[in-house]
């Protein structure tokens, strides 16, 4: 049973991604990710991170791809699209494929001879928020401090981005 | 417990950040080489959980938070540096940007 839900989730993902990369408008891609992100939550729903689902759900899904959109909808319409023809488009075609395929090759026979054991003990409180939280606040109180500065710097940075420039 | 072997999710993974990164070596369009570095980052965010259940230990979950944090504050720097882009020379086509090219 949960064999056959991951399959499907896969399938789901899967379809998300190659959504993201083939369609021609950035907002179709932009509705494609948002289908990949909301399934990665259901994964991780499936591996004991209720925490991070929720928070995939909350930061990828909402304010990531509420962000792309926003930017599409201001710049999309004004903009002709990025349309590639002849030699450029044959030679990015090939260099992706010959990239996918020896990625892909190489990933694929490392965790194939990967042979993992079976799971080796339980999540520490089975992935419960209060586990993540007291992990977060001990051992890793220092990088957490950190990430706050550096969101404090990325928004600085934004606005400064953003703004329209003085003459 | 999980009865999905972990290997599979490991090759779900794989194939999410390949087809990702095909996209940023086909693609030219800013915004969707964009969307498709978000989506390499969460292939590994998926693959790191999975192996934290595997080796019943925390910490890949608690990378994954901060990959997730480094994530957000990349794409809010990003797309403002498209949309500057975008304001200066009316194109989004990465192949034409070459402001600090000497």
């Amino acid at each position: 049973m949960s064999t056959l839900l991951f399959f499907a989730l896969a399938a789901l993902a899967i379809a998300g991604a190659l959504g993201v990369v083939l369609n021609k408008k950035p907002v179709y891609s932009a509705l494609a990710l948002l289908l990949n992100f909301a399934v990665l939550a259901v994964l991780f729903i499936t591996l004991h991170a209720q925490f991070l689902a929720a928070v995939q759900v909350i930061v990828y899904a909402g304010a990531i791809v509420v962000l792309f959109l926003f930017v599409i909808m201001l710049i999309g319409d004004s903009l002709p699209g990025v349309v590639i023809r002849g030699r450029t488009r044959l030679t990015l075609l090939a260099v992706a494929a010959v990239a996918a395929v020896l990625l892909l090759a190489g990933m694929t026979y490392s965790i194939i001879g990967g042979a993992f054991a079976a799971q080796s003990g339980a999540l520490p409180g089975n992935g419960s928020v209060q586990a993540i939280g007291a992990a977060l606040f001990t051992d890793y109180l220092l990088p957490f401090e950190l990430a706050s500065v550096l969101l404090l710097v990325a928004m600085i940075g934004a606005v400064v981005l953003a703004r329209k420039p003085q003459q | 417990m999980s009865q999905v072997p972990t290997e599979y999710y490991l090759l779900l993974s794989a194939v999410i950040f390949v087809i990702g990164a095909a996209g940023v070596l086909a693609r030219r369009n800013a915004l969707i080489i964009f969307m498709c570095v978000e989506m390499m980052l969460n292939a590994v965010n998926l693959s790191l959980i999975a192996l934290s259940l595997q080796f019943g230990n925390l910490t890949g979950q608690i990378v994954v938070f901060f990959v997730m944090a480094v994530a957000a504050a990349e794409v809010a720097v990003g797309l403002a540096i498209v949309m500057a882009h975008v304001r200066h020379s009316d194109s989004i086509n990465v192949d034409e940007i070459n402001l600090l090219n000497g």
